[in-house]
Order: C-alpha cells, then structure tokens, then sequence
C-alpha cells in the first residue's frame, strides 16, 4: 500500500485517493471553433509515457481535494506532488 | 514405544494433554506442537500424498515443512494447517489431509480482527540477528517492532543446545527479550508472522492470539489480528531453511531434514526414530547425528557426499563411534508407511552397493536463506554458487537484512549483522545509538562451512520428488525441461512446483537447480521466480477482520425504513440502500403485487419513499453559470419557486446522470442525482469546480441524508396533500407543475415539489430525515379513504416505463445520448457552450443507425420478454454472424396497458416505428412491434390531476 503525498494533509495510504489520468489537459477555451480530430483529441488522447508522467490526483476518502502528481510508470515512485494551479515542477526519474 | 526423552526441551513434562489425531487418542505436553507429540508416539505418518496417494510424514519441524498438512476438527473445523505448527491443546481433534482439506459448513464463531501499528524500526524473526538488531534499535530510542512467528523468541537457538556466554542460549534470549519488552515504545510479537512486504514500509503481519488455547480460548478475544505496520525502516532477520536433496523414494515416512530432527530433540525433548542414517552434503548434519547419538538414538551411518568429510567432526562421530562414509548418498530407500532402510552408493555411482536397515533417514543438502520478504520489497536477488541458493544481492534504502537470511551460518557473525542493521536502521530512522549491545559468544562444535551444492542423486526420477506436497518429481522437471521451457517462472507452472501451501520453502532451490543443470546454464543467470504474499497461509477470515455479516458492507437505510419493515415490505439492493422492492399482501408475489400497487396509484393514490434520491445543495454566486455547464439544458434562467428536469452528459456527449433542479433562491439550487449516482455525480461537479474552474463562486454539499424525500402519486394526491396541508392551497393554478412551495405537512416545515415520474398528479413531500417517519404515517392515515398503497421500486419502474422515462444506468450504457433517448428538448440551442455539447456535432452522434430509445409491444400482449435479450431484424435466424439490432433495457406487465411492454435501445430505432422486429427468447423469436417509447398518456393528460 503505497504512501501518497497530498500536498494538504501529508502522506496517506493510497486507498484514500482516486487516480484522474493525465494533468495539464485543459479544458479548450472555445470547443465550438475546434475541428473534430482536435476535439477528439482532447476528449480521447492521452499520453502513455514509461518515465515521469503528470497525472491527476484526488484525495478522494480525505480533504477532497483535485491535486496533480508526477509519478514515474516505471516504478510507481510519486516524484513530485503540487496544487492544481501551479506548474509542473522539475523533476529527475 | 515413547520417543520421550527422559528429560530436556521446552516442555511442561508435568502436564498431560490429551487429544485425538486419525480417530485414536493420544497424549502430549503444553509446548508441544501436534507434531512433536505425535512423533513422541512413533506417529511419522499424517496423511498421504494428494496425487499419488503416498504416505506423506514430517519433513520439517515449522512452517516450511512440505507435508504435515492436517484438519483440526475440534473445537473448530479448519483445514490445510501445519501439524509443525499447530501448539498442542487438551481436546484438539485431528485428521491427516491428503493435500486436500474441506471448509466447515458451520459459521466461525470466532472474532478476528485488525490493528494499525507505526514504528521507526521493524525487525523480523527473533532469532539472534533480530534479537540483537531489535536491542540495538530500541536503546536508541527508536519505536521498534518486533515479530516472530514462533510462540517464543530465539529462532534457530530453541533447535540447539548451544551455550551463549557460557549459559544456556535460552537465559540470553530471555534477558534480551525482558529488556525489549520493558524498553518504552518497543512493541514484541510473538506468533506473528510477517506476511507481506508492499510499497513504503508497509508490511502485513499474522498474529495467532489464540489458536494455541484450543478450547480455552476466551470468546472475547480475537483468535487472529492482522497486524498493519508502516515502518520507516525494516530489518529482515527471517533466517534460513535447510534443504533436501532429490533421490529416489526420498518421500517415506521417517525422512526428515536433519536440523529438524535437531529441534525436535532439544526443543520437544522428541526423538525422532531409533535408528538412523544420516545423508549429507555440508556440516550442520553432523550436529544433529552427534546430539541424536547422545540422546540414544543409533545413528547407523553418516554419508557425505564431499570426498573429504569435515576432519574435526568426522573424528568426533568416530569418537562416539558413528561411522562416516565420505563421497557417498543415499540412493534410495526401503518401506512401506515409514522408511526401513537406506541404499547407501558412491556419490558417481549409478546402483547401491549397500541396503542399511534403519527407520529414520536425516537429510541435509545445505541452507537456503529466507529472502522472500526481501524480494516482495523488491530487492534482486543473487545466486550464491558456494550456498547453492539465492541471497539478497543489494542494498534497499529501507530494508536490511541480517543473520542467516544473508546465508551468513555462524551464529557470532550472524549477531553482528543484526547489531549492525539495527544500528544503520536506527539511524536511518533519525536516532542517535544508544548503549552498544554485547555480540553473545557460542560454544557450537558446529563450525558453520557452506559444502558441496547436490540438487539430486541420479536414480528413479519418477519417484525422487522435488516437490513432496504437489507430487512433482525430478521427472516432471525434465519434462518440463524437455518441452522446451527455459525459464524458471515457466518450469513452476509446468510442474506446479512451488505452488502449494508451503509455496516451495524448500523446493524452490532444488527445482531451479536442476533446470540450472538440465539446460547447462548458470543458476547466476537465471532469474528466481518471484516471491509473492502471502509468506506463509493466511485464512480468508483472517484477512475479513470485523468486515463479516452486516459490518462487510455498509448499509443505509432511510429514516421510513423502520415502517417499511414493520408493514412487510421486501427490500432491493439500489447501491449501499436497501429500498423497499414491493409491499407483498398475503400469498402475493412480485408480479401480483406490483399489478395491484401500479392500479392502485394510477387510479386513485400511491405513494413511495423516495429519500434515497441523491440531493446536492449548489450554492454560490457563480453556482447558476456552473449548472449551465454542467447540463444540456439551461439552468441560470430557472426562476426562484421552478423546476427544472435536466440530463448531464460527459465531453463525449453520453449521458451520465438525469434529475430535477430547483432553484431554491438567487444563489442557491437543490440539484437531485439518480440514487446510485449519487456520490458520482458529486466528484464530478468537484472535479470540473476545482480543476477546470476554480474561479467560480460554487460551493457543493452532498445533502442526501438530511431530507426525507416522499412522492406522494395518482389522482388523490392533491385530496390527500390538502388534508394534511391546510394552509397549502394546492389547486393547479395556486400550485403548478414543476414548481415549489413551502408549507406545512402534517405539523412540519415542507417542501412541496410538484413533479412526477409516473406521469400522474403527483407532489414530492420533502421533510427533514427526523420527521420523515411521522409524516409518511399521516399521510397514510390522510389517505386511508381513498385507499392510499405503499408501493416500492418495482412500481415506480413500471409507472415511470410506461411513460417511456428512462432510467440511467438501465436504459441507457456509456454509449447513449440524449437524443438517442429521444430528449433533445432537453438539450439547449441556445447555450454557447455545455459539457457534450461539441461531442453533439461529431459525425458519430449523427448516424442514423445510432441505437435510439423506443417502446416495444410483444404481438402476443402475454408474453414478457426478458431483459437484456437482443433483437434481430428477421423471423428467421439467418447463418451465424446474425445482425444485432439492439436489446432491451426494461420489460414488464402493465396494470394500466393491460398487457406487457418493453423498452429497447434500437438501431435506427425511432425511423423503425411501426415495425415488427424479432426477438430471440430461448429457442424461439418472439415477434414485436416497435412503438414509441411513451405508451400511457401520450398526451399528458394525466399530469394536473
């Protein structure tokens, strides 16, 4: 049972959490101008690195709070947490 | 015969168990296991083998052993337990197994239950390593926890008699356990076992609290707890099993590994037969044929499959005048139910060249260090070519290992290393040492030296057996080698070998050397199969904890629901709610009972509890312009006192929830949720607020369970809402359609909603859960005279089917839209932008052969098709792959249609009205004819009463 780093209330067991895929995917400003295959791509595409990967977060059991992540695929390791807000921190896998 | 020695091990000789094993009583000691005692007997046999039905005995004296496998029948049946690790209790009843138990019928009675646990260090094993490593960390003030799977501390030293500092090993142990247990924040477990290493510093742990008290054993205590311990370091000091070694007939009863032997004698004061050979390939074995020896057993012979055997031992055994054969094995062996006799030939040799007569053979084919805590963290493995196994091959940021485990064999170096650990794990914990603790001294004539690596002895590879519990044989693994497999992983599922109860404690190595050797590789290169959890077995109930009968999942009931029992309800499963199903009169079943509610309702009044409903409070300035995102349809227009229907899509348009909106004031709406969706529908609105838009002023609270929520239906309604809500002018004019008001019922504070889901006059009566019970009851006894009945889920379906509502989640997948269901009145032209709405115009939601939402009526107005059954265009089944058109979602009789119906999603559906399509039910095709989705009260006449 993995530790995750919420970064408002501090490591807890991961059964706590739910997973929200991929982060930085934003909502398009204007869906109404966009082409279908842009559209598509925002609705269906999504990145599947091995290495670190931005991802969603929600402490779903604890504050309920949306945070972002950046874990490696590899190995599980949780190599940077931070609120929904702020940039991607540099991160070394 | 007794086995008994006269004095010696750690037994209360003063005390007499009495229990049953195989139907015949027998007697024993407290610290006994089953085991020992039945050994004390002359009793080698426990059961058979599962497969080839061979006599099967003690190979091992704890949890590795292969093949002692028992059910205890009494005080409570349990299967697949180790006779080495059952403690003796007076009463216990068992039987041997043939690799097979049976679950009891009965309920357990006992309790089980589980226990958090936070420390800075974690030791496992408490043998000298971990003991030493556990004192260590506790005097420098770290949390320390340390397990043990035995009942007493002291690991491989309760199998010897070994002095330490020039006192028995036991004193040793016992001082350095008094002082853990009186060192504040040091927390000592015995019979616990560390099952399961996971991700940081997260470890599962067994602890049998009262297993051992057989009948005594106080109900009030939980038999087992599952110890959950988060550990910032761990030191591993879980020692090494010895290993066999693979020649032919080497199952019998009577053949046991000779440290086990070894424990028996100094721990159970048991010996194990009276006349034995020893076969070995390293030194520890001579321990055992010199202790055995002294304690009177014969020992008939000692081979040693080295050319040269160790010089101070082999003079030792001449001393006592045990003869040693240097460059010898066993190669077999005679008997029947227990061995009677070792064929002794020179290691290269191919036939015996001599038969001993013995009923004891005590085998020792070197160590294999304990590692697989070690890899469930992860950690790789190293082969190491002198041990013949595999070792910790490198260093984890939190976990050491120490003693034995490392395949370190003395016991002063193995000391070290726990003091050393324990040192490194303190401080990697943040604590300065403390006091250095003293690296006990032994006095063992065992000087500890890896010796030749021997997997097999050529012979009979059918009846040499790697693995005793599966029956898998050298044979098997040749088979498997011959096939073609190369990997190891490959080989122990071919083989099976592995896979048992003791997942191949001492199979493994073997196992993996032979292929090593068959395939002409190098072990060094091979991969070990993976070590998984459970270390050792863990009973599902165990795992369970309090989390049986009514604690497994949560139940929520509504504040009615104590009426709905009394009055007879049946109950349906609607997430975690139980919601009444139908109120069944005497002899009624579902079917006529939902006729007579949905009669009842649409002729005169019904009425439901409906306060499971989801119901999500949305405050905040912004909280207009977020609805209106979040629904197809417009939200920020709704007036003060209106309401609204709405359907919720995700981005790829399909339909993920529907329910009412009511503006409850300026800032403020009460948005409801179908039941089950509830908390979903919640987390979407959270995920979109502060992911997407965390500018907006909006505020959401789920307020579900604060409501008692009770649509009361049919043509009544308004006379019985009018009785008990005198100063409500409920007439259509004062009272719309969708809208609300603010009023008393029956006495409380109400608010009455004037929607309908079954297409009659109907008001949805919403009170505070605490007032719920009071004013269902005065809307019964209001309603007395005009008949008013209870009705539960199954109306509510059939009323609101006939009228073609559907219900997400049943008429509808992650695949239908809203205009598939036929409601693109509800998806607003007018707004720039909704979640879905650019999905819309995507060239997939256009297709006309999209499955669409329509009504179906069976030709034959009795038959009731199935739910789920598909539907096919022909009425005749053509060559296979047949044309699916679709399937239905809803089926049922109609009380107010007087005859069945169905709804289906239809491909091209609502261009198909009119048609007569087919459906396949069993073996015929039932002709239908497809219809709108609305079958009652097109018109909507019904509505206002």
């Amino acid at each position: 049972m993995q530790l995750i780093p919420c970064p408002w209330c501090g490591p807890r067991e991961e059964a706590e959490f739910h997973y929200g895929g991929q982060a930085h995917v934003a909502y398009p400003e204007d869906p109404a101008a966009l082409t279908d295959e842009q559209w598509a791509q925002y609705v269906f595409f999504r990145e599947n690195p091995s290495g670190p990967f931005a991802e969603r977060w929600s402490h779903h059991a604890g504050c309920r709070r949306w945070f972002n992540a950046v874990r490696d695929t590899r190995t599980h390791d949780l190599l940077a947490v931070y609120r929904v807000g702020e940039p991607m921190p540099e991160v070394t896998a | 015969m007794t086995f008994r020695t006269p004095t010696g091990g750690s037994i209360d000789r003063n005390t007499l168990l009495h229990f049953t094993f195989n139907g015949r009583p027998y007697t024993g000691h407290p610290g006994d296991t089953l085991a020992s005692a039945l050994l004390a007997h002359g009793v080698h046999q426990i059961g058979s083998s599962v497969k080839l039905g061979r006599p099967r005995g003690i190979v091992a004296a704890g949890s590795e052993d292969p093949t002692s496998l028992v059910q205890v029948e009494a005080p409570f049946s349990e299967p697949m337990l180790l006779a080495t690790t059952v403690e003796l209790y007076d009463g216990l009843v068992a039987r041997g197994l043939a690799g097979q138990g049976r679950l009891s019928p009965e309920p357990d009675p006992a309790r089980y239950d589980a226990k958090h646990e936070h420390c800075d260090v974690l030791v496992v094993g408490a043998g000298p390593a971990g003991l030493v490593a556990a004192l260590t960390a506790a005097r420098s003030g770290a949390r320390v926890v340390l397990v043990d799977e035995q009942n007493q501390a002291g690991g491989a030293l309760l199998g010897v008699d070994e002095y330490l500092d020039d006192r028995p090993s036991a004193e040793w142990v016992a001082d350095v356990v008094a002082e853990l247990k009186s060192t504040p924040g040091v927390l000592v477990l015995e019979r616990t076992t560390a099952f399961g290493m996971y991700q940081d510093g997260f470890v599962l742990a067994l602890q049998k609290r009262t297993d051992h008290l057989g009948f005594a054993a106080p109900a009030s205590v939980a038999r087992q707890r599952v110890w959950r311990i988060r550990t910032r370091q761990t030191v591993l000091a879980t020692g090494a099993h010895e290993r066999p070694v693979a020649f032919a007939d080497n199952d019998r009863p009577g053949i046991m590994l000779a440290s086990s032997a070894r424990t028996f004698l100094h721990r159970y004061g048991v010996l194990p037969g009276s006349r034995a050979v020893v076969f070995t390939t390293d030194d520890s074995a001579y321990c055992a044929a010199i202790d055995l020896a002294e304690s009177g057993v014969d020992i008939a012979l000692v081979t040693d499959a080295r050319p040269e055997p160790p010089a101070r031992l082999a003079a030792e055994c001449a001393a006592r005048g045990i003869e040693v054969r240097a460059g010898h094995v066993v190669a077999g062996t005679d008997g029947d139910r227990r061995v009677t006799g070792a064929r002794i030939a020179p290691l290269a040799a191919t036939s015996p060249d001599l038969t001993v007569d013995c009923d004891t053979v005590l085998v020792s084919g070197g160590w294999n260090p304990v590692v697989s805590l070690f890899s469930q963290a992860r950690g790789k493995l190293r082969y190491d070519a002198e041990l013949g196994a595999f070792v910790p091959g490198e260093e984890l940021p939190t976990v050491r290992v120490a003693g034995s485990a490392t395949g370190e064999l003395d016991l002063g170096a193995c000391a070290r290393q726990g003091r050393d650990a324990g040192a490194q794990a303190a401080a990697a914990a943040g604590f300065t040492p403390g006091g250095q603790v003293p690296l006990p001294v032994s006095d063992s004539r065992c000087t500890a030296r890896s010796g030749l690596v021997l997997w097999r002895v050529p012979g009979d590879d059918d009846a040499s057996f790697v693995d005793l519990q599966r029956d898998s044989t050298v044979a098997d693994v040749l088979r498997a080698t011959g096939a073609g497999l190369r990997s190891l992983e490959h080989v122990k599922r071919y083989t099976t070998i592995g896979t048992a109860h003791d997942q191949g404690k001492t199979s493994g190595m073997i196992a993996a050397g032979i292929v090593a050797e068959e395939l002409g590789v190098e072990l060094a290169e091979q991969r070990p199969t993976t070590f998984r959890p459970p270390f050792t077995s863990v009973s599902f109930a165990a795992l369970a904890g309090r989390d049986r009968g009514e604690l497994h999942d949560p139940v929520r009931v509504t504040s009615i629901h104590p009426w709905h029992v009394a009055h007879g309800a049946l109950f349906e499963d609607v997430g975690q709610w139980k919601r009444p199903w139908y109120y069944p009169r005497d002899g009624e079943d579902l079917h006529t009972a939902v006729l007579r509610e949905c009669k009842a309702t649409r002729e005169s009044v019904g009425m439901m509890d409906g306060s499971t409903l989801g119901k999500i409070d949305v405050q905040g300035r912004d909280a207009g312009k977020f609805l209106d995102m979040l629904y197809t349809n417009m939200m920020s227009t709704l007036k003060v006192g209106r309401i609204r229907y709405g359907v919720m899509c995700g981005v790829d348009g399909m339909v993920i929830d529907d329910g009412t909106v009511i503006r409850v004031g300026e800032e403020r709406y009460l948005v409801t949720t179908t039941t089950g969706n509830a908390a979903k529908i919640l987390d979407w609105m959270e995920e979109w607020l502060q992911t997407e838009w965390p500018h907006l002023d909006v505020h959401c609270t789920s307020v579900t369970e604060h409501w008692a929520t009770i649509p009361l239906v049919g043509p009544r309604s308004r006379d019985v809402l009018a009785a008990v809500a005198p100063s409500l002018d409920v007439s259509n004019e004062a009272f719309e359609f969708m809208t609300w008001r603010e009023a008393e019922v029956a006495g409380v504070p109400a608010r009455v909603c004037r929607i309908s889901f079954s297409g009659e006059l109907a008001y949805e009566i919403n009170v505070t859960a605490w007032h719920g019970i009071a004013v269902w009851e005065a809307l019964m006894a209001a309603g007395e005279k005009y008949g008013i009945t209870p009705y539960g889920t199954e109306t509510m379906h059939v009323l609101r089917a006939e009228k073609g509502y559907p219900i997400i989640g049943q008429e509808t997948d992650a695949t239908v839209t809203p205009q598939d269901l036929g409601m693109s009145w509800a998806v607003s032209k007018k707004k720039p932008d909704f979640i879905g709405k650019r999905s819309f115009a995507r060239a997939e939601n256009n297709r006309t052969d999209r499955k669409q939402l329509v009504g179906l009526l069976p030709v034959d107005p009795a038959v009731l098709l199935p739910e789920g059954s598909q539907i096919v265009e022909t009425d005749r089944l053509p060559e296979p792959p047949v044309r699916m058109l679709g399937h239905v979602t809803s089926s049922y009789p109609s009380a107010a249609l007087g005859r069945t119906f169905a709804l289906a999603l239809v491909r091209s559906g609502h261009e198909r009205i009119g048609e007569t399509l087919y459906v396949p039910v069993e073996d015929s095709l039932v002709p239908v004819t497809v219809t709108e989705s609305v079958l009652y009260d097109k018109e909507g006449a019904r509505r206002d009463g």
